[in-house]
């Protein structure tokens, strides 16, 4: 295939002003009213469904009577003694596959308690009053815990261990700390800097030292993190973005959409962001959502989201799609990658990874007696950008050299996190089995922490 | 269509709903409105004595028991009798009944307690050409500290000789209206009718604070700081005026005597209630202040499509048609059998049915079933208390059922009887001789 097309790649597709409206706050707050009402809609039913269903097991019935009575205080206390980051968690869980999937509300009205919402009003109303401290920390233990990776998981397994006394060295890669909360949600979930505002709040229980731009990268750290603490968490995510494993992966204009998402959120000014006229975003997951949303946000004329099976099989919720086709994303499914197409002499094989991506060829796929099977037929979509959403792997030889039982790529562990080395626990998404939701991976940080306290307090 | 046309203490109106002396019907203005929207008679706010009106306070005069979606369910009010000049008042009455004549026009009064002040007031009447008076003995509020209102109210014998000074001195029919705040409604009732009371009109407001504010800790509603006991109605003191208006329907002290009904009716049920609990008419006034005077049409054409329904042509067939049901505790029969049944098809699946019966009632109420979340009656633990259905979010998910007699009764094991068996036959009653009344 051969073509001479010229990329279309550019900042400023916008007028100025248009971008901030564009990157606005998703679910704008609700009101006092609007609070008061839903509220009212809650049955406190007994033994709640909506509190079974969240990872962390909040009291949802608990913390919305609480505000239906105007104590926002005793709410917000209600939801982060049960999840330390339920401000973000109110902002970013998939409430409508969680908590409000369960609501007895949508049997009897089709339409849940906004649990998410109510959530965010209380936690948001704590940490803007000029008292946003609930929890106050116990006194010193003297024991002392290493947290590696500041992201969701090891933000909440410092926060509780630091409540519980210990002392905590926190220490993450990455100029700032929040993990993917601060590089890897899409900026209209988390617009005003919510990220930041919520890891503050957390070190403010006093006990946490932060360690900036560390990364783990030999055995000998591990050893010395071992020697010089009691215990050691490890939750530092995942680092590299699968492979595709087709030709033109290395083309220009192609890239890993968790990059573009953490560029997008570093941005001070996102009209200085190039974008191409046509993105492909190839995967089926939030993330994949994120980047085709924020893709058109910044002005592309056509976003294609790529799924190589069916709708069902979809990781992205059902609310997350319909937000991508309200903004006018392109949902394709049975299409699997077969080659990114440059803008050079793509007849020669050993040429694909020169020049700049111009379109996406893909098979089309059916489900033959339940096996994904090619259909012979191809089709091609036009590109100048393409995000690869195809998920992530650790990424980090360290691991299996450290002695770790890894499984599937990710360190295995027990149900509460332990690794099989003696006083090392993993979470979030570097352990096995981890389901990927930000609420998951406090819901691991909070167990391990609290192994991690047990484990402490025996030895 | 069903004729709601009244006579009520010998006094005409096209329908059953008047307004009730208050706020609403203080003036002409009001009062032309609230019969353009087609109320049947209005009870004018109360007049005092001619001199220098009363004075009301310029702060709230108003307190509200609201729902969490700000529906009000009490309603609580320190406003006087009317603070504007006698003969424009006067004035106005007559004028509005002249344009007015086929409506109820009755004259609420409250003058000290004397005899020359009554008959003085009542004199001034004659030329308005009112329908009737209406005595106001119940004002819990302000009137009441300078002698009058609730203070005549609460005292039988006041009750009786000031009604007598009226049917003497004024040929207008005389409704007596009855404070709520006293131990025994009955006794002001046969207060009225011994001294030749019409009629009787109930309740007037109940002694009432609304609560505290949070923050300053002062009562509310509250002028400057400092507040005062109001009159409470609304919504919340429909169930305390049904009982009285049947007390008074059913003592044979009182038979006979035309109730005028009052007390949160904001709807053609409420209306229902109190007429088929042996009231003539009814009187409203919360619900009009809350959603202005259009709300007649729905009540008159609700209460009218009831009647049509049920094959009533006037509303006197209905007047006191429940009074049959209501009896002493003592005559109910124990040998009746009731148990809970949930609709498992319209069952949400909250639980509360379940936690209501299993913190404070008698664990009848399962909360699972093969592991699985799952609402379901005991009936051998079930006494068909009635709570589970009360607290259930789901309109008739969960009813009463009746056992047949014959039936078992899992909880008792006993059969269920078809003889009448109450307390003062039951053999765990001492007294059970001496409990016949």
């Amino acid at each position: 295939m051969t073509t001479a097309h010229q990329p279309d790649i550019r900042p400023a597709r916008l007028a100025q002003s248009a971008y901030a409206q564009a990157f606005a706050d998703a679910s704008p707050r609700l009101t006092r009213s609007q609070t008061l009402l839903e509220a009212e809609r809650c049955l406190y039913c007994f033994d709640a469904p909506c509190t079974t269903a969240c990872p962390t097991g909040i009291d949802v019935p608990s913390f919305i009577r609480r505000i239906a009575e105007d104590n926002l205080r005793g709410a917000a206390r209600t939801i982060l003694e049960s999840n330390p980051m339920g401000g973000m968690c109110a902002r970013v869980c998939p409430t409508e596959t969680l908590c409000e999937a369960v609501c007895v509300r949508n049997t009897q009205e089709d339409r849940p308690v906004a649990i998410g919402r109510l959530q965010r009003h209380a936690v948001d109303a704590l940490m803007e009053s000029d008292r946003p401290q609930v929890f106050t920390r116990a006194p010193e233990t003297g024991k002392r815990v290493a947290v590696v990776g500041a992201g969701p998981a090891g933000l909440a397994c410092a926060y509780t261990l630091a409540r519980q006394g210990h002392s905590v060295a926190l220490f993450d890669a990455r100029p700032k700390i929040g993990g993917l909360n601060e590089y890897g949600l899409a900026s209209y979930k988390t617009p005003d800097d919510f990220a930041q505002r919520e890891v503050q709040w957390l070190l403010a229980i006093g006990g946490i030292t932060v360690h900036h731009g560390w990364k783990l990268e030999t055995t000998a750290q591990l050893d010395t993190l071992r020697r010089d603490h009691g215990a050691v968490f490890l939750g530092m995510g995942l680092s590299a973005t699968h492979v595709l494993g087709i030709p033109g992966e290395r083309l220009n204009g192609v890239r890993p959409a968790v990059d573009f998402i953490a560029e997008l959120r570093q941005c001070a000014d996102v009209s200085t962001l190039p974008v191409g006229r046509r993105v492909v975003i190839i995967g089926g997951g939030m993330t994949a959502v994120d980047a085709a949303v924020q893709s058109k946000l910044l002005g592309a004329e056509t976003v294609h989201m790529v799924y190589r099976r069916g709708p069902e099989g979809l990781s992205a919720s059902q609310a997350e799609q319909e937000w991508a086709q309200k903004h006018d994303v392109r949902l394709h499914y049975w299409l699997a990658p077969q080659e990114i197409v440059g803008t050079l002499d793509l007849a020669n094989p050993t040429a694909t990874d020169a020049g700049h991506v111009c379109a996406v060829r893909f098979a089309r796929q059916s489900l033959v007696d339940g096996k994904v099977t090619p259909t012979g037929e191809t089709e091609v979509l036009q590109a100048d950008m393409v995000l690869k959403a195809i998920g992530q792997q650790l990424g980090n030889p360290l691991l299996q050299q450290a002695g770790f039982a890894l499984q599937d790529g990710r360190i295995a562990t027990d149900a509460e996190g332990q690794t099989n080395l003696s006083g090392v626990w993993a979470g979030g998404d570097c352990r096995y089995g981890a389901p990927d939701l930000t609420v998951e991976a406090v819901e691991h940080g909070k167990q391990s922490a609290h192994a991690i306290h047990a484990y402490l307090v025996e030895t | 269509m069903a004729n709601l046309h009244t006579t009520f203490a010998g006094i005409h109106s096209p329908n059953p709903f008047w307004l009730a002396s208050a706020p609403p019907t203080d003036k002409a203005y009001n009062v032309n409105r609230a019969f353009e929207a087609g109320w049947g008679g209005v009870v004018w706010k109360t007049l005092g004595e001619a001199g220098p009106p009363i004075v009301n306070v310029n702060g709230p005069r108003y307190g509200a028991l609201l729902t969490p979606d700000r529906r009000l369910m009490g309603f609580n009010n320190i406003e006087l009798i009317t603070d504007r000049d006698l003969d424009l008042n006067l004035a106005e009455i007559a004028e509005v009944k002249r344009n007015w004549p086929d409506r109820a026009m009755v004259v609420s009064l409250m003058v000290p307690c004397q005899e020359e002040s009554w008959k003085a007031i009542l004199s001034r009447l004659v030329d308005t050409g009112a329908d009737g008076i209406e005595l106001n003995f119940g004002c819990p509020h302000g009137m009441s500290e300078r002698g009058m209102g609730a203070a005549v109210g609460q005292v039988p014998e006041y009750i009786e000789m000031v009604t007598a000074w009226c049917k003497q001195y004024s040929k207008l029919p005389v409704i007596v209206k009855l404070t709520p705040n006293i131990t025994d409604i009955r006794l002001p009732a046969r207060a009225a009718k011994k001294g030749g009371a019409d009629a009787v009109s109930l309740i007037n407001t109940i002694n009432s604070i609304m609560g505290v504010d949070p923050t300053t800790l002062t009562m509310s509603p509250n002028t400057g700081g400092k507040g005062s006991h109001g009159g409470y109605c609304g919504p919340a003191v429909k169930p305390i005026a049904l009982n009285m208006v049947a007390e008074i329907a059913r003592d044979p002290l009182t038979a006979g005597l035309p109730i005028s009904g009052i007390g949160g009716i904001g709807n053609w049920r409420d209306a229902l209630d109190f007429i088929a609990l042996g009231a003539a008419n009814v009187q409203v006034c919360t619900a009009a202040m809350v959603y202005g005077f259009k709300i007649v049409q729905e009540m008159a054409d609700g209460l009218s499509n009831y009647m049509d329904e049920m094959g009533f042509t006037r509303v006197e067939q209905i007047v006191g048609k429940a009074l049959p049901t209501v009896t002493h505790w003592q005559y109910l029969n124990l040998n009746h059998i009731s148990k809970a049944v949930i609709n498992q098809d319209t069952c949400i699946q909250c639980g509360r049915c379940h936690i209501a019966c299993e913190d404070t009632s008698h664990q009848a109420i399962t909360s699972e079933r093969d592991g699985k979340r799952h609402f379901e009656v005991k009936e051998d633990e079930c006494v068909g208390c009635n709570l589970c259905a009360l607290v259930c979010p789901v309109p008739e998910c969960i009813t009463l059922r009746s056992l047949a007699p014959g039936e078992k009764d899992l909880r008792t094991g006993a059969e269920v009887s078809d003889k009448h068996a109450d307390w003062t036959t039951h053999p765990n009653n001492p007294m059970r001789e001496a409990s016949k009344l």
